[in-house]
């Protein structure tokens, strides 16, 4: 197809056209999170009634990408975000079924399937009312949730491709001078500016380049990346377009996590589809500019999420970073000028060139610009994906959108970054979240996985869990990561077994400073942050762990004891029948005692317990 | 073990016995046999003109390959930091239990290979577990049993 400006604008309006056929469109929310909870039953359910009720014609239910509010999933959306259903047949999918058909029907709206406020008498119809969604800035997630992403004619409609058309009428340098100028700063954490990369790539000597998308998203407890992926596969796949048209490259890559198959699914099907519109291939746009992109699957490797990593794993070997005096825009993938983004980044693209550079450069902070898209999850009420402004607080995520700590429970800290960032503690709450401001405190934005961690969290074990991580991870190039982070996780692994001695501390901190200035990559460098973190934060849970043998949190099983308090047991048997080891005994309506030597300490009985009659020591 | 090198030749072909794509072909392989044999890893070897070394450094350098036969069914416990917070690791050691396996085995049945993930991406749903393809989040110790029933009655 010989694809041109015009051509974009008849697509759109000939899809617009055929939606205004409709009479209503249904949002039915299949990215992973609600597919697990039963969207897809959700959704043929919803169809054949449809069908049977002879409003085919008439009525559209359409599979989008990630909405956000996975807590609350599955998630039903009645068109322009009108009504947003909740939990949608997670109780009987045959009586909610009923319900949408009742609002499709005659305007009825389901209560029962409002979300609801705090109180749980305040319910908001349309999501725009939710304070999840209320208090985000959606840029990059605009379409998501709202457009079919196996349907290439949905995203045209929706403006897409049409910053692409508007890119190939620009000068080369005009474009790099645009996304300098608007302050996009690369999302996958590092935060360096986009701009600067794409000019030192296009200046960079040898041929062919290549532009490279990184959805190798291996951060434990963050997903943005999979919902776009999954949710908008077009944004990507436009932004590197542009960008390669903008460097002078005709291969592109996108590297995508192996744990991510769906997302590998739909970013093929969008290749195949950008191919036959003529938006990838030979000749684009008629300018004589050819460029295909093609998909590596990764293989289970979380260091290959880093640049060089991932440029050696492209290339068929093991995936080890390699030292980087000489710059991958230079000297990349297979030796060759390669310029790499997050797929977030390359997401961020179109609007840029759509809406202009300062229409971008004014929301955000001074010196981090736009938005970041955060998964916040944990021991927090909503959790989920968020799309916020730079420079928004701590708070105004967890306890705004994310509507607080779970059970009631107090907040202790959050955890950004992944392995390589820190947990923040409670007197930052008010810190602005931009690039910045997070790295001063020992933490980093990273890829945007928020960890909200309460005060059944060890921050102790927190730092064990990453250790364990990381030591899992190297991948054993370098001396110092290799060997010095286990020697680190040796340590932490005695303190929470209750045989850390006096001095653990200060060698942890001198372990930590070394590993961090003589490790190969950045995975190394900042392999010891969450133990720095937390000791800067955390230091007296630390100290209780060595002088005292005590885990005030109550999670390493190796310093708690759990008990059933005689006062507050009603008898009510529920920790007996939840035991998973069958160590706690006690008949109906008596009170119920541990058995000690049994005891796994996993306590299970202390969560299920509904009258808090389970105590640990 | 014998491999069948027709099967084998029509992967590589799939990628045009680029050797780049040697991560991609070993992942097709194990799609087949439920693990990488060795022979095949020689075979490759051969076809793409690598020396066994390299291409038996890619086979074990990356997590998602397996040189050990898997069980008819793959558990994936996440232990991502949502789930490590949330009990994930109460629900692994519940499995081992449970299966009589320790995490990395397969059960003596052939049944099912236990094995945990760094995570899934669908934190929201902690604690969660893949079986095969299909995902449950959520799950308590308690229900383990279930997850592990539906499978076993499903053959």
């Amino acid at each position: 197809m010989n694809m041109s400006a015009v051509e974009i604008d008849r697509i759109a309006s000939e899809y617009n056209k055929k939606m205004e056929s409709f009479h209503k469109i249904i949002n039915i929310c299949t990215g992973t999170g609600c597919v697990s909870s039963g969207a897809l039953n959700v959704y043929k359910g919803l169809k054949d009634a449809i069908d049977s009720e002879g409003l085919a014609g008439k009525i559209l239910v359409k599979k989008t990408g990630c909405h956000g509010l996975c807590e609350r999933g599955p998630i039903v959306v009645f068109g322009n975000d009108e009504i947003l259903y909740q939990t949608v047949g997670k109780k009987s999918l045959e009586d909610d079924i009923k319900l949408l058909i009742a609002t499709v029907k005659e305007n009825r709206i389901a209560e029962k399937l409002l979300y609801k406020g705090d109180d749980k008498t305040k319910r908001y119809v349309s999501t725009h009312d939710i304070p999840f969604y209320a208090g985000q800035t959606r840029l990059v997630l605009a379409l998501n949730g709202i457009i079919d992403p196996e349907i290439i004619e949905d995203y045209i409609a929706h403006g897409g491709y049409k910053a692409l058309a508007k890119a190939f009428s620009m000068d080369r340098d005009e474009i790099i001078g645009w996304i300098d100028k608007s302050g996009l700063r690369g999302k996958g954490g590092g935060g360096f500016p986009t701009g600067v990369k794409w000019r030192s790539c296009k200046a960079a000597e040898g041929s062919p380049r290549y532009v490279l998308a990184n959805g190798d998203e291996g951060d434990p407890g963050a997903f943005m990346d999979r919902s776009l992926m999954e949710g908008n596969p077009h944004a990507i796949l436009e932004g590197m377009i542009i960008g390669a048209y903008t460097i002078g490259s005709n291969q592109g890559y996108i590297y995508v996590r192996d744990e991510y198959p769906l997302a590998v699914e739909r970013l093929l099907k969008a290749i195949k589809q950008a191919r036959e519109f003529g938006f990838l291939g030979n000749n684009i746009f008629g300018s004589g500019f050819d460029f295909d992109i093609g998909i590596f699957r990764g293989g289970g490797a979380f260091v290959c999420g880093e640049s060089t990593a991932l440029m050696t794993s492209i290339e068929g070997k093991a995936g080890e970073p390699r030292a980087k005096y000489v710059h991958t825009v230079e000297k990349g993938l297979w030796e060759k000028p390669t310029n790499l983004n997050n797929v977030e980044t390359w997401a961020s693209v179109p609007e840029i060139i759509n809406k202009g550079w300062e229409w971008f450069s004014s929301i955000g902070t001074e010196r981090s610009k736009g938005t970041k898209v955060f998964s916040l999850v944990g021991k927090v009420n909503n959790t989920g994906l968020v799309e916020v402004p730079m420079g928004i607080t701590l708070r105004e995520i967890i306890f705004g959108l994310g509507n607080g700590i779970r059970g009631g429970k107090k907040f202790k800290a959050v955890q950004t970054g992944g392995p390589s960032g820190g947990c923040i503690s409670e007197e930052y709450l008010d810190m602005p979240v931009d690039f910045d401001s997070l790295t001063k405190l020992g933490s980093m934005m990273g890829s945007g996985g928020m960890i909200v961690m309460d005060e059944r969290s060890c921050m102790v074990d927190v730092a064990h869990y990453f250790l364990k991580f990381l030591v899992e991870e190297s991948c054993g190039k370098c001396t110092p990561c290799r060997e010095g982070v286990r020697r680190m996780y040796e340590i932490v692994d005695r303190i929470c077994n209750g045989s850390g001695v006096e001095g653990d501390i200060e060698h942890l901190e001198e372990l930590g400073k070394a590993i961090g200035l003589g490790s190969l990559c950045a995975l190394g460098q900042s392999a010891p942050n969450p133990v720095l973190s937390t000791l800067k934060f955390f230091k007296e849970e630390y100290r209780m762990h060595i002088d005292e043998k005590k885990c005030p949190a109550g999670v390493c099983k190796s310093l708690i004891k759990l008990h059933i308090m005689p006062e507050k047991c009603t008898g009510c048997m529920r920790c007996a029948s939840e035991c998973p080891v069958g160590c706690i005994s006690g008949e109906k309506k008596q009170v119920h005692t541990i058995d000690q030597s049994k005891c796994i300490k996993c306590g299970n009985c202390y969560d299920v317990c509904r009258f808090d009659a389970v105590a640990i020591e | 073990m014998e491999v069948d090198t027709g099967r084998l030749n029509e992967i590589v072909q799939k990628y045009n016995g680029d050797r780049s794509y040697i991560l991609a072909i070993f992942q097709d392989i194990q799609r087949t046999y439920r693990f990488l044999p060795k022979e095949a890893i020689k075979f490759i070897c051969e076809q793409l003109d690598i020396p066994f070394s390299k291409g038996y450094e890619v086979a074990t350098f990356y997590k998602a390959l397996s040189l050990k036969p898997r069980g008819k069914h793959t558990i994936h416990v996440c232990l991502g930091t949502a789930c490590h917070l949330r009990g994930g690791p109460n629900i692994s050691e519940t499995f081992e239990r449970e299966l009589q396996v320790k995490t990395g085995d397969t059960t003596v049945d052939g049944n099912f290979t236990l094995e945990t993930v760094n995570c899934l991406g669908a934190c929201a749903l902690a604690p969660l577990v893949r079986i095969d393809e299909k995902d449950f989040g959520k799950t308590t110790p308690g229900g383990v049993k279930n997850i592990i029933n539906e499978f076993r009655n499903g053959e």
